[in-house]
């Protein structure tokens, strides 16, 4: 039966061939008719092969150049709160505001699997071009590859970006000092377990959205109502935990943190409960983590609950200094632990 | 949340801690060495550990042992180069629970063999397992079956269901185990200084209490089925200390809830349909110990990976430098072990009791190896 239907179905969803990624007529098409459409912009539309971007546009905002790249790979490639391309848009994004920067352009390079319905693909690059467009940074310079059925998963894309960075902004993993607060800006874990559930392998049913957003209009809120944060960095994969260690271990300090005032999704907690997981050390795509001034304190967090990416903003610890380079947790039980860091994968392709 | 947070006041949880206190102070002074309990279940480690239950209680007169328990942390490597052997043959899918993916045979793990291009995929229940075997009939599902009675029956009732479907490529790899002979056999070791034992909750489920009887009768030491909820931790160590001031050993039984007096009859009666006593089962740390684990029985033999495979089925030595043992018998804690946080670490685990966040030396590396136990500061009156 299924050799009958398979020609019909080749005929009615035209697909991603190799002759997509071949240089040739086909990926002019593929260029032409999906990918400039969606990211349309003056930089981009010369089509060389490479973004000319003026200096002196740059060097008007900042000092400093902020460049990051990441590769995302997220199974299934469409979750409830997002897809692949949101997703790759936002992680980047994400990577650059954490250093204070104003992010400005990225690139993308796709790497696709043959067969992949080109209505699927089209999807991906419009929610890209809409994260794109709301996060107010431009797509400017790309690349697309296509390989053999099974050398990849449908779709993998590839963002770097590059932003700019105030004069006097000074964030590093390296400055968390003793008596500073640690400030999160809502609910943990909705994205792994987003996905976990997306993944439909376990027999779970439960409304939980990832959390998948930009964080620089946050970031610029936090470096109004206060110039000189400490730390930020967002909390992907490893979760906060990962990043506490981080932090800890780099500026040689403690971090003790309380699990009540952490905030969680109840349904969220409740997976975590049924599937023997730790929401410290699940993944975000919206979080941040902060050490802040203690003096500081109470104005960021205002400013942090007053922005749409900080309505469930927590101070959920505090710095000290011993024992230095470690995480500690005083449970809402009572007891004290060490939370360290994650040893082998959590859960795999979470972005 | 329902059914979880009344099972973590810490209001009650200071109340219990109070009265777990006083009570010990006087048993450890009669003995002159700090109690020591062993919880004889992964599980509990686990809480003891998440929930910072260690570092309430007060070390200088009580100890937690922690007991054997932890069914990935006891499997030999012989058994791990079986199941690599097997995920290794180019016609057979793989199934295991996630845990027992990184535990080290003598020849890497199924981690490295699934990178080496094995197809070793992680499953959440024997019965997805039997999904597997359905989806992919021209390939030879094998799933690795393991832990105590607690998993048994699940085990059981699938190959019953295989059966039932004829699922002729489908079949157990069974490392089994049961926890009555190593009690026993950790009761027998003349090393022993144990006073009581937090006794296994999901185990018992299953087999009832009655079967713990001997530790309270033969051995004199008393025990407390527990449940895992960190309340409940604390509630079984209460009830286990009161027994000890009372000079009382019987088998109590605090995860009523859970834990019929009986054990549950179904389940029984599946896993003595499926399965049958070896002889003896090698443990890692602990040797052979007789009556220990079950295999299948000869009317399952078309489901039975043992029976279907040439399997190396060889004895490997545990690595010499691996104190696994002796801190499984509670001799020694896991940062006195040669190796520990050195040549033995969660990343790169020699012994098993590293292996598994539920491993007595997994849940010290990444929760307890830093002092971290606040300073008593007297109560300030308000």
């Amino acid at each position: 039966m299924n050799a009958v239907r398979a020609p019909l179905d080749v005929v009615a969803t035209p697909r991603v061939t190799l002759a997509h990624g071949g240089g040739g007529r086909a990926m002019r098409d593929l260029i032409q008719r999906v990918l400039l459409p969606a990211f349309d912009n003056p930089l981009l539309a010369p089509l060389e092969d490479q973004a000319r971007i003026p200096l002196a546009d740059l060097a008007a905002l900042g000092n400093r150049l902020a460049f990051t790249t990441d590769t995302y790979v997220v199974s299934p490639i469409e979750f409830p709160g997002g897809d692949i391309g949101k997703l790759a848009v936002c992680g980047t994004v994400n990577d650059l505001a954490m250093a204070g920067a104003q992010p400005l352009y990225l690139s993308c390079g796709f790497v696709l699997e043959e067969g992949l319905e080109l209505s699927e693909l089209t999807k991906v690059v419009r929610s890209m071009a809409r994260a794109a467009r709301d996060a107010g940074v431009s797509i400017v310079t790309g690349d697309t590859k296509v390989v053999e059925r099974g050398a990849a998963d449908r779709i993998f894309i590839n963002t770097a970006g590059i932003g700019v960075i105030a004069q006097g902004t000074d964030i590093s993993a390296t400055r968390a000092t003793p008596g500073d607060v640690v400030i999160v800006n809502g609910t943990l874990g909705d994205h792994g377990v987003a996905i976990l559930l997306a993944r439909n392998e376990l027999a779970l049913d439960a409304a939980v959205e990832s959390d998948c957003q930009p964080l620089h209009g946050l970031v610029a809120a936090m470096l109004a109502a206060c110039p000189d944060l400490h730390c930020l960095r967002d909390a992907t994969r490893g979760g906060i935990a990962t990043v506490l260690n981080e932090f800890a271990s780099s500026s040689n300090v403690c971090i003790r943190i309380r699990e009540a005032e952490v905030p969680l999704d109840e349904t969220v907690r409740g997976a975590c409960e049924i599937l023997g997981l730790d929401p410290l050390y699940l993944a975000n795509e919206g979080k941040l983590v902060a050490v802040v001034p203690r003096d500081s304190a109470d104005t960021v967090l205002a400013s942090m609950r007053a922005h749409p990416a900080g309505r469930s903003t927590a101070i959920v610890g505090e710095v000290t200094s011993a024992p230095a380079g470690s995480v500690i947790l005083s449970t809402a039980f009572g007891g004290d632990r060490i939370v360290d860091m994650l040893v082998g994968e959590q859960l795999p392709r979470i972005c | 949340m329902r059914f979880a947070d009344e099972f973590r006041d810490p209001q009650k949880a200071r109340t219990l801690v109070t009265e777990i206190e006083r009570l010990a102070a006087p048993l450890a002074a009669a003995r002159g060495r700090p109690l020591q309990i062993m919880e004889v279940c992964g599980g509990h480690t686990h809480t003891i550990f998440r929930y910072g239950l260690k570092n309430m209680l007060p070390s200088d007169t009580l100890e937690f042992v922690h007991g054997p328990g932890c069914p990935v942390c006891v499997l030999p490597m012989g058994r791990v180069d079986d199941c690599v052997s097997l995920a290794r043959r180019p016609n057979v899918i793989f199934t295991t629970f996630g845990d027992a993916m990184r535990v080290p045979g003598s020849h890497g793990s199924l981690l490295q063999a699934k990178a080496e291009g094995a197809d070793v995929r992680m499953v959440y229940s024997p019965l997805d397992a039997l999904k597997i075997a359905r989806d992919h009939p021209d390939r030879e599902v094998v799933f690795f079956a393991l832990g105590f009675e607690t998993t048994m029956p699940s085990t059981a009732l699938t190959v019953l269901q295989a059966r039932r479907d004829g699922q002729r490529n489908f079949s157990l790899f069974c490392n089994h185990i049961t926890i009555i002979p190593t009690i026993k056999a950790i009761l027998d070791s003349p090393q022993l200084t144990l006073d009581g034992f937090l006794g296994p909750g999901h185990v018992s489920m299953v087999i009832g209490t009655s079967p713990y009887r001997f530790i309270a009768e033969r051995y004199r030491r008393p025990i407390v089925i527990a449940g895992f909820e960190p309340l409940d931790v604390l509630h079984s160590l209460w009830m286990l200390l009161k027994q000890l001031s009372e000079r009382r050993c019987e088998v109590e039984n605090q995860y009523q809830r859970i834990v019929p007096e009986g054990g549950n009859s179904p389940a029984l009666a599946a896993v003595a349909e499926v399965f049958e006593l070896r002889e003896f089962f090698e443990w890692r740390g602990l040797g052979s110990i007789d009556h220990s684990g079950v295999r299948m029985r000869a009317a399952f033999a078309d489901f039975d990976a043992e029976r279907k495979f040439q399997l190396p089925n060889a004895q490997i030595a545990d690595p010499k430098s691996c104190q696994c043992g002796e801190v499984l018998k509670g001799v020694i804690k896991p940062q006195q072990c040669k190796v520990f946080g050195t040549a033995c670490t969660p990343d790169r685990p020699l012994g098993a009791l590293m292996v598994s966040t539920e491993g007595a030396c997994a849940a010290y590396y990444q929760f307890g190896r830093i002092d971290i136990r606040r300073p008593r500061v007297a109560e300030a009156t308000v």
